[in-house]
C-alpha cells in the first residue's frame, strides 16, 4: 500500500479525476471549490492535458460539450451560481448522451447566496436544473478518501450509461484536509465510443452530436430510450451506507458532510440507549429507494438532517410511502448542523415514539 | 482518545499551517485525523481558524463545536472560544496580544509569550510554531520528536532548510 498524504477534497478531485483518463478540464473559478481549478491548472499542461480557465460558466459547459462529443473524458467544476450557469449546457449534453463529469462544490443560496458550505441545491442536482426530462447520475461522497473512488466511478458510469454524472460535495468537503490514497481508485472502463465526433476517415457515415428534434414523434422516441436507460440505472445504481437499521425505532438519514455530522449525534443517543441507526444515501439519483422500502418495514420514524430547509426529505418520503413519519431538521444559509442539535432532535422523535 | 482542536487567530499568523504540522504530525503517528480551515473573505488582519481532529477512530463529524484544546492567538478569538473548550480542557494563548486573562476556572491554562519571542528571536509570524511548542509542554498530542516529523511533511520540499528553523522554535516555545 502507498504511504497516505493529506489533501483537500478539492485537490483530490483533481488527482483522481488525472488518474481517472480526464486529460480535459474546462471551469471558471468560484469559492469553494477553486482549489480543484487550480489543481488541474497546475498539473494538467505537465502530462499533455488540457486546463482552460473560459470566460465564464456558460463558455466552460460548452466546452465540456464539445469535448464529450469528440469522446473525451471531460470534467467542469463549480459552485452553485456556477451550476446555475451550465444548467443549459447541462440540459444539452443529457439531451445530447453525452458522458461528463460535473462537479458542484455547494454553497448558500438562492441568489449569490454565501460562500459557506450547504445542501441546498440537492433538487437543482437531481430534478434537473436544467429543462426537458434528463437525469444525472449524483454521487455524494462524505470524505475525502471516498471522493477518490467516486470520482473515478463517475467517469465510468458516464461513459457506461452515456449521461452526464454530477459530483455533489459542499464547501466543507472541498476544503477540509483528511488522508487520502490512491490504491483502490477503480479502474477506468473503456468503452468502444463509436458515436464519438472524430473523424470519419472517410470510412463511414457521419456522427452527428445533437439534441435538437423538430419532430415529436422523433424527439419522444430519443426520451423513451433515454427513459428505458434511467430505469436500468434506477435498478442497479442505487448505493448507500447502512448501519444499526435491523432493529432501529428511528433511522436518521443525511448525505455528505451531513452524514458524519450524523454519525456524532448517533453515537451519543445510542449511548443513552435509543435505537437509533443510520442509512447514508451515496446516490442521490438514483435515490436508494429500495433500501429506504425495506427499513420502514420496522422502523417507527425517520429523520432526514440536511444543510437545506427540507429537500432530500421529500425523496425520503416517496420511498418510505407513508409507512412511517418522516421527520426534518435542517440548517441553511452555510450555518452547519452541530450534533448536539442534531441529538436533541431525535431525542425529541424518541420521546414522541413512547 | 480523540484531540478536538481549533486554532484561532488573525490570518497572517499561520494558524492554518499551525494545523497542517499537527495534521501531518498525526498521519505520520498513524492516527486518524481531520483539519479544516475557515475559509471566506480572509486575509492578512482577519479572523482565521482551523480544526483539528486527531483520533484512534474514524472522524465523524469535522467541525469542532466542542474543544478540549483551544490556542488562541488574538483576543477576539479568546472571546469567540473560550466558552466552547469542554471542561478540563487546555487553553493556551498568546499573552503579548492578549490583554486579558482566561476567565474559566476549569481548564488548563498555559499563558505564552509567543509573539513577543518570535519578534524578538526570529520574527513576528513565527509566533504559531512558539505555540506548538507550548502545546507540547501542555498537553499529550504528541512529542517533540513526533512533531518533528510533522514538520518534515508540512514544509515543502524546496525549502528543507525551514525545518530546523521551525523545530528551534518549536522547542523554544516547549522549553518556556
Amino acid at each position: 500500500m502507498s504511504e497516505k498524504v493529506l489533501m483537500k477534497g478539492n485537490e483530490a478531485i483533481g488527482e483522481a479525476a488525472i488518474r481517472s483518463g480526464c486529460r480535459h478540464f474546462f471551469g471558471y473559478p468560484i469559492t469553494p471549490q477553486t482549489e480543484l481549478s487550480a489543481y488541474m491548472a497546475k498539473k494538467m499542461p505537465k502530462i499533455g492535458g488540457v486546463f482552460l480557465q473560459a470566460e465564464s460558466e456558460v463558455a466552460a459547459i460548452n466546452m465540456v460539450y464539445g469535448a464529450a462529443g469528440a469522446g473525451a473524458r471531460v470534467m467542469t467544476s463549480s459552485s452553485s451560481p456556477g451550476i446555475s450557469l451550465k444548467a443549459e449546457g447541462i440540459s444539452y449534453i443529457a439531451g445530447a448522451d453525452l458522458p461528463c463529469v460535473i462537479v458542484d462544490i455547494v454553497r448558500g443560496g438562492p441568489g449569490l447566496g454565501g460562500i459557506q458550505p450547504a445542501q441546498s441545491d440537492y433538487f437543482q442536482a437531481t430534478k434537473g436544473g436544467g429543462h426537458g426530462d434528463y437525469h444525472l447520475i449524483v454521487f455524494a461522497p462524505n470524505s475525502v478518501q471516498e471522493i477518490v473512488s467516486l470520482t473515478a466511478d463517475a467517469f465510468n458510469k458516464a461513459d457506461e450509461y452515456r449521461v452526464p454524472v454530477m459530483i455533489l460535495g459542499d464547501g466543507t468537503l472541498g476544503q477540509m484536509m483528511e488522508p487520502v490514497d490512491f490504491d483502490s481508485v477503480p479502474e477506468a472502463i473503456n468503452t468502444d465510443k463509436d458515436w464519438a465526433t472524430v473523424g470519419t476517415g472517410l470510412k463511414r457515415e457521419h456522427n452527428i452530436i445533437n439534441s435538437l428534434y423538430l419532430s415529436p414523434e422523433e424527439l419522444e422516441k430519443t426520451i423513451i430510450e433515454r427513459q428505458n436507460r434511467y430505469n436500468i440505472i434506477m435498478e442497479n445504481e442505487q448505493r448507500y451506507e447502512a448501519h444499526d437499521i435491523e432493529d432501529a425505532d428511528i433511522i436518521v438519514t443525511a448525505y455528505g458532510t451531513t452524514s458524519r455530522v450524523v454519525e456524532s449525534a448517533v453515537k451519543t443517543v445510542r449511548a443513552e440507549g435509543l435505537k437509533v441507526g443510520v442509512i447514508r444515501p451515496i446516490t442521490l439519483w438514483p435515490f436508494p429507494t429500495k433500501i429506504f422500502k425495506e427499513a420502514a418495514k420496522t422502523a417507527k420514524a425517520f429523520l432526514s438532517v440536511e444543510m437545506s430547509m427540507g429537500q432530500m426529505v421529500e425523496d425520503v418520503k416517496l420511498a418510505v410511502e407513508g409507512q412511517a413519519p418522516v421527520h426534518f431538521f435542517g440548517r441553511t444559509g452555510g450555518v452547519i448542523p452541530t450534533p448536539q442539535e442534531v441529538a436533541d432532535e431525535i431525542r425529541k422523535i424518541a420521546g414522541g415514539l413512547k | 482518545m480523540t484531540d478536538n482542536i481549533i486554532i484561532a487567530g488573525f490570518g497572517g499568523q499561520g494558524i492554518l499551517f499551525a494545523g497542517k504540522i499537527l495534521a501531518y504530525t498525526a498521519l505520520v503517528k498513524g492516527k486518524q485525523l481531520s483539519w479544516l480551515p475557515s475559509y471566506g473573505p480572509e486575509m492578512r488582519g482577519g479572523t482565521a481558524n482551523c480544526h483539528v481532529i486527531i483520533s484512534d477512530e474514524p472522524v465523524a463529524s469535522p467541525i469542532i463545536t466542542e474543544p478540549n484544546i483551544l490556542i488562541s492567538m488574538n483576543k477576539p478569538s479568546l472571546e469567540k472560544f473560550e466558552n466552547t473548550v469542554v471542561s478540563g480542557g487546555t487553553i493556551i494563548y498568546d499573552k503579548s496580544l492578549i490583554d486579558r486573562e482566561v476567565e474559566r476556572d476549569d481548564v488548563k491554562v498555559a499563558a505564552v509569550e509567543a509573539t513577543g519571542i518570535a519578534t524578538a528571536e526570529a520574527k513576528a509570524n513565527m509566533a504559531n510554531m512558539i505555540m506548538l511548542g507550548a502545546l507540547i509542554k501542555a498537553t499529550n498530542v504528541f512529542t517533540l520528536d513526533e512533531i518533528r516529523a510533522g514538520v518534515e511533511k508540512a514544509v515543502p520540499p524546496t525549502k528543507k532548510d525551514l525545518v530546523d528553523y521551525n523545530m528551534k522554535l518549536i522547542e523554544r516555545g516547549y522549553n518556556l
